[in-house]
């Protein structure tokens, strides 16, 4: 019977010579990973084990990855004693793949975990985070889930009543033109097929636009796969991926390249021309309210983030310095940058893009989620308006429901810079 | 039979649930502090237990969509509030079920404030205006959750029985 790439992967982790949508399973994890959250998946950890004669140990502290990147450094003394807590758990357990707030491992969990060679193609996925499906884009059936939910996989190493989601076939081709990249492809998908579009449902990406993109483009797809709902975002592993994972990631083991089967079922099918497309703006106060930047040119705005799990990578700092050129930012916006990880920071600083970005007017912060959430480092004031390149905007999103978010590309997000209004990056 | 204290629209976000600037507080005794806190009014009724438990919640769909934040289901739990919506986001609805938050999914309900309803069988009644909706039920294993009293008891089991296979 032929399978969609979700339906091999699930099969292949349950032990199971086929699976179909519909089907409950119980797949292996070979990943879990969470965040500062691990906080509260330890004290349900504990929960689980609280009156029996066992251990609380997890089962196998070689498969969990922690890495603090939503509150660090901690803005409050509440965070920094989770952090503690954390840290003491790992200690404990014995846990390696962890990534403290340091220059020299740290970062955003969806940028540490490909970049480290920890997700490899085939293999399922877990994180205490929706945004998990970023590394679906190597392949891997990747997924969120809740604390109590990830305490029971610390527990079982398995994840329990897993439903094979159907597939929703999406087909890019066409070639992008200049100043529109990979997001603009998945705000205008969000935009289309809205933000329930995908629930309970997997997206596959496939066409020669997918092929041809780069593994950090493909990251960008599967991280905001989530914002129409879908389960899982997956790219099919190819040459691109075995490029990735050996030269950048440096793994070392026999990697699983196969794609879905030739007849796999799909619910449907989603076609996107890349030849026509124009860059995207999600507009407030939902990531499904998507407009083409001309539509919304010369909105004004007051704060512009370039960051994030979705865009916070070294092309997408060098897409951002590459439409500044050095030019100053308007004097009414500010311009906060946070790169996803302390590598690509210090390749961003060696190849002269921190200095540029800097020099136009942008403050560059430490890795991590930043003001993404409304947490800390940044947020919006009464009336304000954000333009960003994370990847919500929910009311209150940035710390304040009486500002506004817009989500957009690092190259709107650069150009409207410039202007201090929202502004297409093909005029600027 | 409980009212209905607030009716909401589609695409109801956990940000909206639970704000991001609360993560840090993540015990379920201490979310209850926190829901809907952008909500001024709401937040204050729910703190002062103005609603009484088994009061219901009614939403659009999609309700939990966005960040898989357990304190949004935990801060309605501690609420003792039952949720109606016409969908569920996967992860909140996941996590509802791991908690024991009761959740009800109606595809068409038609409910304003103040409305009483009352769960019948498959069936959930809008006494106020006499007219009935139809239930979802939950998928079985994830019923299975529910009735052990959430993933904590569920998964304790299952660490006894697989320890001594």
């Amino acid at each position: 019977m032929p399978m969609t790439l979700s339906e091999k992967i699930l099969a292949r982790a349950s032990g199971l010579k086929s699976v179909r949508a519909g089907d409950v399973v119980e797949p292996s994890v070979s990943l879990a990973m969470s965040h500062e959250n691990a906080a509260l998946v330890l004290h349900q950890f504990k929960e689980i084990y609280n009156g029996l004669p066992l251990p609380p140990n997890v089962w196998d502290p070689s498969k969990i990855a922690i890495i603090f990147d939503h509150r660090i450094p901690a803005e409050s003394s509440k965070t920094a004693t989770n952090h503690k807590r954390v840290r003491d758990f790992i200690a404990e357990q014995g846990i390696t793949k962890f990534h403290d707030i340091r220059g020299d491992q740290g970062g955003i969990c969806h940028q540490i975990l490909p970049e480290s060679g920890y997700v490899l193609p085939g293999t399922v996925v877990v994180g205490t985070d929706s945004h998990t499906t970023t590394h679906g884009a190597l392949g891997a059936f990747a997924f969120g889930i809740g604390a109590t939910e990830m305490a029971s996989v610390w527990a079982l190493g398995v994840a329990l009543n897993i439903e094979v989601p159907k597939t929703i076939k999406v087909e890019i081709d066409g070639k992008l033109s200049p100043f529109v990249s990979a997001k603009d492809i998945i705000l205008f998908l969000i935009g289309t097929i809205k933000a329930n579009g995908a629930n309970y449902r997997a997206l596959e990406f496939h066409g020669s636009t997918v092929r041809s993109m780069s593994t950090s483009s493909r990251l960008v797809l599967c991280n905001m796969a989530v914002e129409a709902g879908a389960t899982a975002g997956m790219v099919p592993p190819d040459a691109e991926t075995e490029r990735y994972l050996y030269k950048e990631a440096h793994v070392s083991v026999p990697l699983w390249l196969e794609g879905p089967d030739k007849d796999a079922e799909y619910e449907r099918v989603v076609k996107i021309d890349a030849d026509k497309l124009a860059p995207q703006v999600a507009c407030p106060h939902t990531v499904d309210n998507v407009k083409p930047v001309t539509e919304i040119m010369g909105r004004k705005v007051d704060q512009i983030v370039i960051g994030s799990c979705t865009n916070g990578r070294l092309d997408d700092l060098a897409a951002a310095a590459r439409v500044l050129k050095s030019r100053k930012i308007q004097s009414h916006t500010r311009m906060l940058v946070f790169p996803a990880s302390w590598k690509i920071y210090k390749e961003a600083m060696e190849l002269g893009y921190l200095k540029d970005l800097a020099d136009s007017g942008a403050v560059i912060m430490n890795p991590g989620c930043g003001c993404c959430l409304g947490v800390h480092q940044g947020a919006l004031g009464d009336g304000e308006v954000g333009l960003s390149t994370t990847n919500r905007n929910f009311k209150g999103r940035m710390g304040n429901p009486n500002a506004e978010v817009f989500l957009c590309s690092p190259e709107v997000a650069a150009a409207s810079a410039l202007r201090g209004v929202i502004s297409d990056p093909r005029e600027v | 039979m409980s009212k209905v204290i607030y009716v909401f629209e589609d695409d109801i976000s956990t940000d909206h649930i639970y704000p991001g600037r609360f993560m840090a507080t993540v015990l379920p005794s201490e979310t209850p502090l926190h829901c809907f806190a952008d909500m001024t009014e709401l937040n204050a009724a729910l703190k002062e237990k103005k609603y009484p438990a088994g009061s219901f919640l009614v939403a659009g769909s999609n309700f939990g969509c966005g960040s898989s934040r357990e304190q949004a289901a935990s801060t309605l739990k501690g609420h003792g509030l039952i949720i109606v919506a016409r969908s569920f986001a996967r992860i909140f609805l996941q996590n509802a079920v791991n908690l024991g938050l009761p959740l009800v999914s109606c595809p068409h309900i038609e409910a304003s404030a103040g409305d009483e309803l009352e769960l019948k069988d498959d069936m959930l009644v809008n006494k106020t205006t006499g007219k009935s909706f139809e239930i979802v039920p939950l998928p079985k294993l994830r019923q299975a959750i529910m009735d052990s009293g959430g993933l904590i008891a569920y998964t304790r089991k299952l660490v006894v029985e697989r320890q001594t296979k």
